[in-house]
């Protein structure tokens, strides 16, 4: 074992353990006020305390703040927690911190799913268009990171146990083969799809709306109430299928329910902002070094500390080389790749071969 | 009443069980014994649900394969010969989940109790994945421990499964935990354990199904099971069998015959 990482149980105090979760919640609120008071139109600190207090805000102030700066925040707080808390839930489901839904391919499963309802969609029955509305590309995209999170299970897992190499290389197979899929699909494509297909494929909340933010929120919300049902599970999991089951849980039922929870955070996430890496590997990495792998603090703390995360990347890529903009994925890549090699030297060797 | 009828496995076209028959009774320690590959983890694995088989098995008249998870975590605990966890969970969170399967009202300080009941309490903010193999098999028997606590329940005895839980332990620490286990079917509940220690099993063990080839060889008292032919069969070398002072047979293999 390459002893890269530390035996983190010392820092495990009580008083972390107490204060973390509002410590989480503080930095959210505190990286969001920045955020909404951060851009090129002028609308700074001084005047979002006039809104709030409920002073009035110039015409132009009040378009920034509720069409372009607030939905861009909510967005940017509902796809991290989305990517950290899938990111959690297939490390649980792998028994493995280094499953994440961008390098294990489910991303790319999710982003074909996107691509085939943008491309395809049209194609669908009128009754079906209507019934899902704007809903149709988060359903698509999560359907794709469903089957794709099937198919690796199917690969990577044999009797409750995961392989890291093969788990590591049937996502890189499952994210070509996604990869290929989807470059057809842009040939077959017309310019008005096309158009879509480039301002969705960016990776950035840059194009967020209200509209594009309720499309994907059911799905997010769904997970999100799921997690307390999982945590339990989970956890009894980290011993094998077989321990889990003795321990009184529907191994099945409860893998199913997780598979499909991932991969609609996933997919919902990557419907509206494209594939944003590395969010889903760092947090619930963070949060097990300083409290503990417990998935009944760990999930609902990843939604929360995902959400910041995203939000600071955010406005770390609109302020860098502002007035452009970076994309947000090269953000969360820099943060999140030494992480992720962290990690990887720090497994033990038996788990990495 | 655990009752294993006639139960067969066939694992990657080998046969590994041909038809075991078992009855145990709460109140019993019964061990498990015989030589490596003999099929002692796959029975205790097959009878639990955990491998496919052939054949009925009942804990309290429940179906053991089969029954509802839920039901089964309330009547009877598992320890696997080796345990290996993901995620680096203290050891007391891992004894704290074999106390959230079980089904009585969580008594405050029980996973201090079943800590101490395996002489590890004072490694309970340990991280499960830097304890040595013995504290490891002990960390995961408090586990067990804390999920069926109370021997009897409202639905009858509950019940040990352990496969080899003094294996990897010191000699203290074999004699504290076979005591554990004794205790535990004195106050009613039933405990099955696989064993390789015949001086230990002897000492502590009402009855032993001695396994050689996937069938039972022999089972009863220790003193009716463990004689010389049975053991030379099983083990290949002669076992010379002497009278300890107070407690019971006393076996040693004879270096002589192994080679
Ligand atoms: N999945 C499998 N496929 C094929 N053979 C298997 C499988 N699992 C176990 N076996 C074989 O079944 C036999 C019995 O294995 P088992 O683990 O039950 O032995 P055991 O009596 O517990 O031995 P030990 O004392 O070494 O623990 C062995 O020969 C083993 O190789
Ligand atoms: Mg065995």
């Amino acid at each position: 074992m390459v002893a890269l990482s530390p035996d983190l149980t010392g820092l495990r105090t009580p008083a972390l353990r107490r204060f973390l979760t509002p410590g989480l919640v503080a930095l959210l609120v505190l990286a969001s006020l920045w955020s909404l008071s951060s851009g090129a139109a002028g609308l700074g600190p001084g005047q979002l305390l006039a809104a709030l207090t409920g002073d009035g805000l110039s015409a132009r102030d009040e378009v920034v703040l509720y069409q372009i700066r607030l939905p861009r925040l909510a967005m940017g707080i509902a796809v991290g927690a989305a990517l950290a808390v899938s990111g959690a839930l297939l490390q649980g489901l792998f028994r493995n911190p280094l499953a994440d839904p961008g390098i294990v391919g489910v991303g790319a499963g999710a982003g074909l799913g996107a691509v085939l309802a943008i491309v395809l969609g049209g194609l669908l029955p009128a009754g079906v268009l209507a019934v899902t509305g704007s809903h149709l590309v988060p359903l698509a995209a999560a359907f794709g990171g469903w089957v794709t999170t099937l198919l690796l299970y199917r690969i990577a897992t044999a009797g409750g146990q995961t392989r890291v190499t093969t788990l590591l290389l049937a996502g890189i197979a499952l994210a070509a083969l996604a990869g290929a899929a989807t470059g057809v699909l842009v040939y077959l494509a017309d310019d008005r799809q096309l158009r879509d297909l480039t301002f969705w494929g960016m990776g950035s909340l840059a194009g967020a709306t209200w509209g594009k933010l309720a499309a994907a929120l059911p799905l997010i919300a769904l997970v999100l109430l799921m997690m307390p049902f999982l945590a339990r599970a989970l956890n009894t999991l980290a011993l094998g299928e077989a321990q889990a089951a003795h321990m009184g849980i529907d191994v099945q039922r409860m893998k199913r329910r997780a598979i499909l929870s991932a991969a609609a955070a996933t997919g919902a996430a990557v419907a509206v902002s494209g594939g944003i890496g590395f969010v889903g590997i760092v947090v619930p990495h963070l949060l097990r070094q300083a409290d503990g792998p417990d998935h009944r603090r760990l999930l609902p703390r990843a939604a929360l500390l995902g959400a910041a995360l995203l939000v600071l990347a955010d406005l770390l890529s609109r302020s860098i080389v502002a007035p452009a903009e970076l994309p947000i994925g090269i953000i969360t890549a820099l943060l999140g790749a030494p992480v992720f090699l962290w990690i990887l030297l720090s497994q033990p060797s038996a788990a990495r071969g | 009443m655990l009752q294993i009828d006639d139960l067969k496995v066939t694992l990657g076209g080998r046969d590994i069980l041909h038809g075991i028959s078992l009855q145990v009774r709460p109140g019993e320690v019964v061990a498990i014994c015989g030589p490596n590959g003999a099929g002692k983890s796959t029975l205790l694995r097959a009878a639990l649900g955990e491998v496919p088989a052939q054949g009925r098995v009942t804990l309290n008249g429940q179906d053991l394969r089969q029954g509802k998870p839920q039901a089964l975590a309330r009547l009877r605990a598992v320890l696997p010969q080796d345990t290996q966890a993901a995620f680096p969970f203290t050891v007391a969170e891992i004894v704290a989940m074999g106390q959230d399967a079980g089904d009585f009202a969580p008594e405050p300080g029980l996973v201090r109790r079943a800590l101490a009941e395996v002489g590890l309490d004072h490694l309970a903010d340990a991280s499960i994945q830097t304890l040595s193999g013995g504290e490891r098999q002990r960390a995961h028997l408090a586990r067990a421990l804390a999920q069926v606590w109370q021997p009897v329940g409202p639905q009858g005895a509950r019940w040990l499964f352990l496969d080899e839980p003094v294996a990897s332990l010191d000699l203290g620490h074999q004699l504290f935990v076979m005591r554990l286990m004794r205790r535990y079917a004195d106050a009613g509940g039933g405990v099955v354990a696989v064993m390789h220690d015949l001086n230990l099993t002897a000492m502590f063990a009402d009855r032993i199904a001695f396994v050689i080839g996937g069938r039972i060889a022999a089972c009863g008292p220790p003193d009716a099971v463990l004689d010389p032919g049975l053991l030379e069969r099983a083990y290949g070398c002669r076992i010379a069998m002497n009278t300890a002072p107070a407690s019971g047979p006393w076996f040693v293999p004879q270096a002589a015959q192994a080679g």
